[in-house]
């Protein structure tokens, strides 16, 4: 009811008009008035836990730190190779044996290709916790039980990997077109081979696509596993952060920087051509 | 592409087989070879110690017996205070990494913005996302001490790349009649914004806004473990003391917290469009 | 051939698309089924090969009671019955010769069919049946990259491949131009007179039923109100089966119109189409 009339004989001439009606305004009032005081509620919690002391010389610490980085300690950066293909590594295996999970995982999760339902929130339930959980508390949880190293890497963000590739590829899934796949069945055609002729030809190109944009993600993620010593050019930060050796640890973020960059641009690129 | 008549006759006798994805065998058989070696050679870069991994068998199993009997009661305290902590710290970092990504991300579409500006919020763009949260947050804490001030800052950073990234693509995508149609009116920039440019993507910007809400929670649980707060340091510490029935409690809170986060977001999404 | 008893479908929403449907078809009969839209014509037809399960009565296949086989029974069955659909229902991203050897899944393992290795006879009458429709030369050429009638016999190729007894064939011209829609139905009788199949053709063009078809079949609202020969459809059973309006006037006028003149004069265009050699 936008427009309003000042008297009730509804003279057009007198008619106000407005934007909302007086309800909806106050309602949005509250709103506002709800969400500001739920930010500052927020706010001070932030504010109790934090020692102000430390953060006034944040300037001071930040100019510092910059010096310390600069220049950077170019010669370290051949120690680095091994780590860096290392990271690489992660990524990938860990992609490829993400995506072996998460493919039948999606077949089982898609409403159209389910054998069951009971089958089909049990998938759900693997994709759900899968991407709840980051991959860097996957690599936490790994460490601890099959100890440090590359493994463990693989394996966190082939954990990550299968929620999100999971999700993605069933979305596609039961986005199909339904009359191919009632041919293919109507032909005779076995449950496998309705999966492999009709519904397989449709979702391969969302499903490269999603698998290389994936990667490109753990390429960034990887980088950072070695925090909790799951291998990779992270060990090496991690290291040069506890030895306070930051003119390092700016050698290693130029790295990352480089690798994450062309691996974005690899992944564009690929993605392109399958369009 | 014509079939050629060779295939054509060869079809007709009943052979055919499959055309290749790709029909240079040479560059075919180039491209499977190298990705063998490549499987092969970062198959062996990998180290594992059997020993250690036949050890941590019978402590994955107790890991996962844990979820089945989580311990939400022992340290109720610590999972609390980190719980608010990242509940807090999500929040903030979304509202003020939101206002601060509107003006970068308008700075950075192209069809609206000057070029040195363009540049310049590109750059803030490409930076905030080609880095990792942790690694952000590895220079705030050094910066800002522990705490999480630090980690909120962190997840704003990060929530601006995100927003102004996803904001410029989708005002560079907008519908260019309606921009005209309001300028035609001799309308000023901040009112062309307003009513031309700001209905079109505010949607997608209020869906967006409730993703990376979702996405800062799940952030919020790991970089505790580089000091910046949240429950990601709980976790840290249980697992660091072999506590695995309270990993698992805290585990099992942010799957629970996502999914529900999830589900809203998914309603509120609905109900904006 | 066929026989259909007493067939009736509920939806799940609690709407009735059949109401005891019965009527039977003899080998080599090409019966039309016609009605508006929503009278179940695609229902009845997804529910002689269970695309749709019916919710009571019966279907024989010959001698085979397909409503009471299990599924592996009903896929052995399947094979018996070509189905031939309105958006031509093809795997866009195979190519043509993928698309119709699709039609013999019913008669191989998964492995053999996912590796694309088909006996050597199956081939060469896919490609006799390419031949056939005019298609020969493109077997390499991706699906989505054909025209809509030459999709439609890529379908139809599709369903001869399975060597079905009969074809179920769902609005096949419903995505056509006129003329594209004569040639194909053109081609479907033809090709069901050659190989002595019988066929049920859903169509909502009444005068494409006439010209085509031996027998007509008016469903409306689930049930059937018409079955008899073309002649014996006129303007009193029109208003039967599609309700009220003037059927006389624009029959007349239809074959008055220039637009029908110039289909006949078109004539030697569609005899040659009909050949497989042009398009």
């Amino acid at each position: 009811m936008p427009l309003r009339f000042l008297s009730d004989d509804k003279d057009l001439s007198q008619a106000q008009w407005k934007l909302r009606t007086t309800r909806e305004q106050w309602l949005i009032w509250l709103g506002w008035l709800f969400g500001v005081s739920l930010f500052l509620l927020c706010w001070k919690v932030i504010s109790d836990n934090t020692m102000w002391v430390f953060v006034q010389d944040a300037p001071q610490q930040g100019a510092d730190l910059i010096s310390r980085m600069w220049p950077p300690d170019w010669a370290y950066a051949n120690l680095l190779w091994k780590a860096l293909w290392d990271t690489i590594n992660i990524a990938t295996l860990g992609t490829v044996l993400g995506i072996m999970m998460a493919f039948p995982c999606a077949f089982l999760a898609a409403r159209n290709t389910t054998p069951h339902p009971i089958l089909r929130s049990f998938a759900l339930l693997i994709i759900v916790s899968s991407r709840s959980i980051n991959s860097l508390i996957w690599a936490m949880l790994l460490v601890t039980i099959i100890g440090p190293g590359i493994l463990a890497g693989i394996l966190a963000i082939a954990l990550r990997s299968i929620g999100f590739i999971g999700k993605l590829l069933y979305e596609a899934i039961e986005e199909i077109h339904p009359t191919p796949v009632e041919a293919i069945t109507a032909t005779g055609a076995s449950r496998m081979q309705v999966m492999s002729y009709a519904v397989l030809p449709q979702v391969m190109p969302a499903f490269a696509g999603i698998s290389i944009y994936r990667w490109d993600i753990n390429i960034r993620e990887s980088t950072v596993l070695g925090l909790v010593g799951a291998g990779g050019i992270g060990l090496q930060l991690n290291a040069a952060i506890n030895s306070l050796a930051w003119d390092r640890v700016s050698i290693i973020f130029i790295l990352i920087f480089a690798t994450v960059v062309v691996s974005e641009y690899i992944s564009a690129k690929v993605r392109k051509a399958f369009i | 592409m014509s079939t050629s008549n060779d295939r054509l006759n060869l079809a007709a006798q009943g052979q055919w087989r499959r055309l290749p994805l790709i029909q240079d065998w040479r560059y075919r058989w180039a491209l499977i070879s190298a990705v063998i070696i490549y499987l092969i050679l970062a198959g062996l870069s990998i180290e594992v110690n059997w020993a250690r991994v036949a050890e941590g068998a019978s402590r994955g199993l107790e890991f996962i017996s844990a979820f089945f009997q989580p311990d939400f009661t022992t340290r109720w305290r610590d999972i609390q205070q980190g719980l608010l902590e990242s509940l807090t710290m999500t929040l903030t970092s979304t509202v003020i990494g939101i206002i601060l990504a509107i003006p970068v991300g308008v700075g950075a579409a192209r069809n609206i913005a000057p070029l040195p500006i363009y540049l310049f919020c590109r750059s803030i763009i490409a930076i905030s996302r080609t880095f990792q949260e942790i690694i952000i947050a590895i220079l705030f804490v050094a910066m800002f001490g522990f705490g999480p001030l630090a980690g909120m800052i962190t997840l704003a950073f990060a929530t601006v790349g995100f927003m102004a990234k996803l904001l410029a693509e989708d005002i560079e995508d907008i519908d260019e009649r309606q921009v005209e149609a309001i300028r035609a009116t001799g309308a000023s920039w901040l009112q062309m914004m307003n009513y031309a440019v700001q209905p079109q993507v505010m949607p997608r910007l209020i869906g967006l806004s409730f993703y990376r809400l979702d996405i800062n929670f799940r952030e919020s649980a790991v970089i505790g473990i580089v000091g910046a707060g949240g429950i990601g340091a709980t976790l840290n510490t249980a697992l660091a003391r072999y506590e695995y029935d309270t990993a698992a409690a805290v585990l099992l809170i942010i799957i629970g917290i996502v999914l529900m986060a999830e589900y809203l977001s998914s309603y509120i999404r609905k109900w904006v469009q | 051939m066929l026989s259909v008893h007493q067939l009736t479908k509920c939806y799940a929403t609690g709407d009735k698309a059949l109401t005891n449907v019965s009527l039977e078809i003899p080998a080599g009969q090409v019966a039309a089924l016609i009605g508006p839209s929503g009278a179940g014509k695609s229902t009845f037809i997804r529910c002689i090969n269970r695309l749709v399960e019916p919710t009571s009565g019966k279907v024989f296949l010959g001698e085979t009671e397909l409503t009471k086989l299990n599924q592996r029974q009903l896929r052995r069955e399947r094979r018996r019955m070509g189905m031939i659909f309105q958006e031509y229902a093809l795997i866009d991203r195979l190519t043509v010769m993928e698309n119709v050897l699709s039609g013999y899944l019913g008669y191989t393992g998964f492995w053999r069919s996912y590796f694309r290795r088909y006996p050597q006879d199956v081939v060469k009458k896919a490609f006799v049946l390419l031949e056939r429709v005019g298609l020969e030369k493109f077997i390499d050429k991706r699906a989505d990259a054909l025209s809509g009638g030459q999709r439609q016999r890529v379908g139809i190729a599709r369903a001869l491949l399975q060597s079905p007894d009969i074809l179920l064939v769902d609005e096949p011209t419903a995505s056509l131009d006129p003329k594209t829609s004569r040639q194909i139905m053109r081609l479907i009788k033809e090709l069901c007179i050659e190989r002595k199949l019988a066929a049920i053709i859903n169509i909502h063009d009444v005068q494409l039923a006439q010209l085509f078809a031996d027998r007509i079949i008016g469903l409306r609202a689930g049930e059937l109100v018409f079955d008899g020969l073309p002649d014996g459809l006129d303007a009193d059973m029109l208003t039967r089966i599609y309700g009220e309006e003037d059927w006389n006037r624009s029959v007349q006028s239809d074959e008055e119109s220039p637009e029908s003149s110039k289909t006949k004069s078109n004539s030697h265009d569609i005899h040659s189409a009909l050949k497989g050699t042009n398009v």
